[in-house]
């Protein structure tokens, strides 16, 4: 297929790119715009040597219009796989920056740097692009049609690894607005928002087009993933920039109302991104994997509409004991501890949709990895509203505690679900029989989650000592301990935590490896789990 | 007054009353007698094909 318009535009993008590069106000502009000129330049040469010259009239493949739009999902399938390895490499890196400072390669490896390239390659493109294909997947089934807009769905996909390039390399060089989880600057920010529009209309247009009456509930959820982060994203990143081709811009908003409106929009990305989108997933994943409809379909609905009206109150509780007012930091304690009860409610009925199957955690790993995910789930969602408590915050905030929380959240629920999702996904995308390995699963398994337990649990420790170490007072009235000795406190529990993050990125190998060989179509001869070997008789 | 001041009177006065009804007549609406098969139905989409 010949795609003339993209390819011009690709090409003009890449023109457009050595202008910002040559008109640049600052040398990092000129830098991340060298970065753009290549992607787009070597994207450029891929679509024209992809031009087929056949004669007009002469046949073409065109694929059937009544076909579901699946290509762009085994394209998303993979690139979560790569994303997910990446991600959780610069993970295992960051860690081991943290205990040995001597691994801060200056300029472009500092923890500084590393640290959001890690969170944003975790959190955006690894869950950004398991959220993307999914949703693409589970649109089109259960509303029964193709994915609306045509090419539109393939300009979502590479117009978000773009986007994740581009925020990757800023970060690397030092082009940063300082928002954690909104790092990339203004440019980045309106090219996201163009991406993210283009994903609505795909999404929205396929759900306006379905033959099944009824929107089944995980598009409710991903259709609020998607409408929250659009409303999130803009608000947080309104800023005006210094200079048309320069990398700086200023916040429209400032002090205590700018760290308002980023932790409005931090948690809500917690909430929504990584909570209702996933919720998606589950709504979907675990009902096709154990061959059951969902235990309780009007509690679904209940979850959907209490999470999205009480999630979105809970931001203030990050910022406790500042300088917003203590009736707002009030109210998102109040709100933090309320989303316990949709959390669990959930939770639940994820667990309960096995109800009648729990045979199958112990004979399907894929799906003792998704209810792992879900207990996850659960933990963090308990754990979270407990540590927005006000008296637990004063201990627990700025300590590794809440590194662990998010990890327990971020690597067991997110990644486990995502980890679930792909095994289901993979031998269906690629019209094979079964995955390559089932056992590699299993080992996948157990190597995530000893991995995440023995990340958190370490972080527990490390986050309490260094909390009550902070607040320690002689009877003079002194702090016992300098910064520097909370800090040198810190180390075996950082080469532990390291340790956890590397069995997380085994484990995600093993996934990266089985993926390959499913797609590349061969299959290894093992035991199935749960079921006696050929030739063994039962006992008369 | 001010723009702060009245966004604010309205937030916690008819912006609230109008979010909370909303969502009681959400609940309300979801459980209310006779949508159990409909839900019932609605559950078996995801396993309907392939």
């Amino acid at each position: 297929m010949n795609y003339p318009l993209e390819t011009a535009a690709l090409v003009i993008g890449t023109f457009l790119a050595l202008l910002g590069a040559a008109y640049a106000h600052d040398s990092l502009f000129a830098a991340h715009m060298w970065v753009l000129f290549l992607t787009l330049g070597i994207s450029s040469i891929v679509m024209l040597r992809r031009v087929s010259f056949a004669p007009v009239g002469a046949p073409r493949a065109v694929p059937a219009k009544s076909e579901y739009f699946d290509e762009v999902i085994k394209y998303g399938t993979i690139a979560t796989v790569f994303w997910g390895v990446v991600g959780f490499l610069v993970g295992v890196v960051v860690a081991m920056q943290l205990a040995f400072p001597d691994l801060n390669i200056e300029p472009w490896l500092n923890f500084g740097r590393t640290r959001p390239l890690h969170t944003s390659a975790v959190i955006f493109a690894f869950g950004g692009n398991a959220l993307i294909a999914t949703s693409f997947y589970v649109v089109q089934r259960t509303c029964r049609a193709r994915l609306f807009g045509g090419n539109l769905g393939w300009f979502v996909f590479w117009g978000y690894q773009l986007f994740i390039v581009m925020a990757a390399t800023g970060y690397l060089l030092g082009i940063t607005q300082g928002k954690e989880y909104a790092e990339p600057e203004w440019y980045v920010d309106i090219w996201l928002t163009i991406v993210w529009v283009a994903y609505l209309v795909v999404f929205l247009g396929t759900i306006f087009m379905r033959k099944e009456p009824h929107i089944y509930v995980a598009n409710w959820f991903y259709l609020a993933f998607i409408v929250t982060i659009a409303m999130l994203h803009i608000v947080n990143n309104l800023a005006i920039p210094v200079s048309f081709l320069g990398i700086k811009s200023y916040s429209a908003f400032s002090g205590v109302q700018d760290a308002l409106t980023q932790w409005w929009y931090g948690h809500n990305a917690v909430g929504f991104f990584l909570t209702a989108g996933f919720l998606g997933m589950m709504y979907y994943f675990i009902p096709k994997q154990v061959n059951r409809p969902v235990y309780s379909y009007r509690l679904s609905i209940i979850h959907f509409w209490a999470l999205i009206f009480m999630y979105i109150w809970a931001g203030p509780h990050h910022l406790h004991y500042t300088a917003l007012p203590d009736w707002a930091q009030t109210l998102g304690m109040v709100f933090s501890i309320m989303l316990w009860m949709p959390s669990w409610g959930g939770m639940i009925n994820g667990l309960m949709t096995l109800s009648g199957a729990w045979d199958r955690i112990r004979t399907d790993p894929i799906v003792r990895m998704m209810v792992m995910a879900v207990a996850f789930y659960g933990m963090a969602t308990f754990e979270g509203p407990m540590m927005s408590v006000k008296a637990v915050n004063s201990l627990s905030h700025y300590t590794d505690w809440t590194i662990g929380h998010v990890h327990s959240g971020a690597l067991g629920w997110n990644g486990m679900i995502t980890f679930g999702a792909i095994y289901f996904l993979v031998p269906k995308l690629w019209n094979r029989k079964r995955l390559y390995s089932l056992q590699l699963v299993n080992w996948h398994f157990w190597l995530a989650t000893l991995g995440i337990v023995l990340y958190a649990a370490v972080m527990w420790v490390a986050g309490i000592q260094q909390g009550l170490m902070w607040r320690e007072y002689d009877d003079q009235g002194f702090l016992v301990y300098s910064f520097a000795e909370t800090v040198a406190a810190m180390f075996p529990y950082y080469l532990m935590r390291a340790l956890g993050g590397l069995m997380f990125l085994a484990g995600a190998l093993l996934m990266a490896f089985n993926v390959t060989m499913t797609i590349l179509g061969h299959e290894r001869q093992e035991r199935t789990p749960g079921v006696a070997p050929a030739g063994l008789q039962p006992a008369e | 007054m001010e723009t702060y001041t009245a966004l604010r009177q309205f937030a916690d006065s008819w912006g609230l009353l109008a979010m909370t009804l909303f969502f009681a007549g959400v609940i309300l609406f979801t459980l209310r007698p006779g949508s159990k098969s409909h839900a019932d139905d609605a559950a078996q989409i995801p396993l309907k094909e392939d």
